[in-house]
């Protein structure tokens, strides 16, 4: 997209305007992260669509996606649909997964507190012998 | 002797857009695909871990908070660069490419920080996965701050020289890194929650 010096002249402003809103959504970010929402699908839910307001203005009017060629648009078009693969290929795997394969992940080196279960089980075959 | 890369200034017939433009937003797509796997992989690992860390035990958010400032700040002196010049004025242009600049090495300093305050608490890559994956995914957001830091201060510095003779293929490639440098603060606005805050 070309710009005429009239036009970008006009865009200034609305830079300035975007770049308050992006400060305030900034502590929003902070501010949203203490609310106590009951489930991680809420928090992450709410963290994710306040930072993906952020990035969608930062693309549409820092990164001229607004008004922008379809060529531009394509190539978005094809990058979204593998980043959903790329997400989504290892999540459906996980949750189909063979029993016990997902035990191959876990985090070397932390101390793993003492599951209620894993101790109540222990203290079953203590009590055997 | 040169070597012309056609339609930096006059955008290609069929594609209508400049080669350079095309180009970087194909390669920022190839880069959504390295982050994006990178993402997934954090979410794989977390989902699939029985124990995770509190992640803001670890991490220092009134740190990375400002870091977001700063680099929200270098978005916007890096679009009002590339609007100076538009605009004809040089001068301006300076100005704000020298601070997008001079933000980028505040965001790093800021980042040395942190980082030091991990390895001083024996916090290390190897230490458990999330510190793992928080080194890997914020070094190497901080390795595409310096690569964009190298060619801002082209721009800034001696490859400003092509204003002179050659101001519209100048601004282009202006508009080509400011493309590359937002995106580099997209990534960051997606790392600040997902590692700081959730």
């Amino acid at each position: 997209m070309s710009h005429t010096a009239e036009e970008v002249r006009a865009q200034v402003k609305t830079y300035v305007t975007i770049f308050a809103i992006l400060m305030v959504l900034t502590v929003v970010t902070v501010a949203v992260s203490y609310i106590d929402l009951p489930s991680i699908t809420q928090r992450v839910g709410l963290a994710l669509l306040v930072a993906g307001t952020k990035a969608s203005l930062v693309a549409i009017f820092f990164m001229h996606l607004k008004g922008e060629r379809q060529w531009v648009t394509y190539t978005l078009v094809l990058t979204s649909f593998f980043v959903v693969l790329v997400f989504g290929l290892p999540m459906w795997t996980d949750n189909d997964h063979i029993v016990g394969s997902s035990k191959v992940i876990w985090d070397a080196g932390v101390p793993v507190p003492e599951l209620p279960g894993h101790e109540a089980e222990v203290g079953d075959e203590g009590a055997g012998h | 002797m040169d070597m012309e890369i056609p339609y930096t200034v006059e955008p290609r017939p069929d594609t209508g857009l400049t080669n350079p433009k095309l180009g970087i937003w194909l390669f920022l797509a190839s880069e959504v695909m390295l982050f994006g796997g990178l993402f997934s992989s954090y979410v794989l690992l977390r989902s699939g871990a029985d124990y995770w860390p509190n992640q803001a035990d670890i991490v220092n958010i009134p740190l990375a908070t400002l870091n977001t400032a700063v680099l929200i700040s270098s978005s916007v002196t890096m679009v009002m660069a590339w609007a100076s010049l538009k605009m004809n004025d040089f001068a301006k242009y300076k100005l704000y490419m020298g601070l997008t600049f001079l933000a980028g090495v505040g965001f790093l300093v800021i980042k040395t920080i942190e980082y030091n305050e991990k390895f001083s608490h024996d916090f290390y890559p190897s230490t458990n996965n999330f510190i793992g994956i928080y080194f890997l995914l914020t070094g190497l957001h901080a390795i595409h701050v310096i690569g964009g830091m190298v060619v801002n201060g082209f721009l800034w510095g001696p490859g400003a020289k092509m204003w002179k003779t050659a101001p519209e293929q100048f601004v282009n490639r202006v508009e080509v890194a400011g493309l590359y440098w937002h995106f580099v603060d997209l990534v960051w606005i997606f790392l600040f929650p997902v590692l700081y805050l959730l």
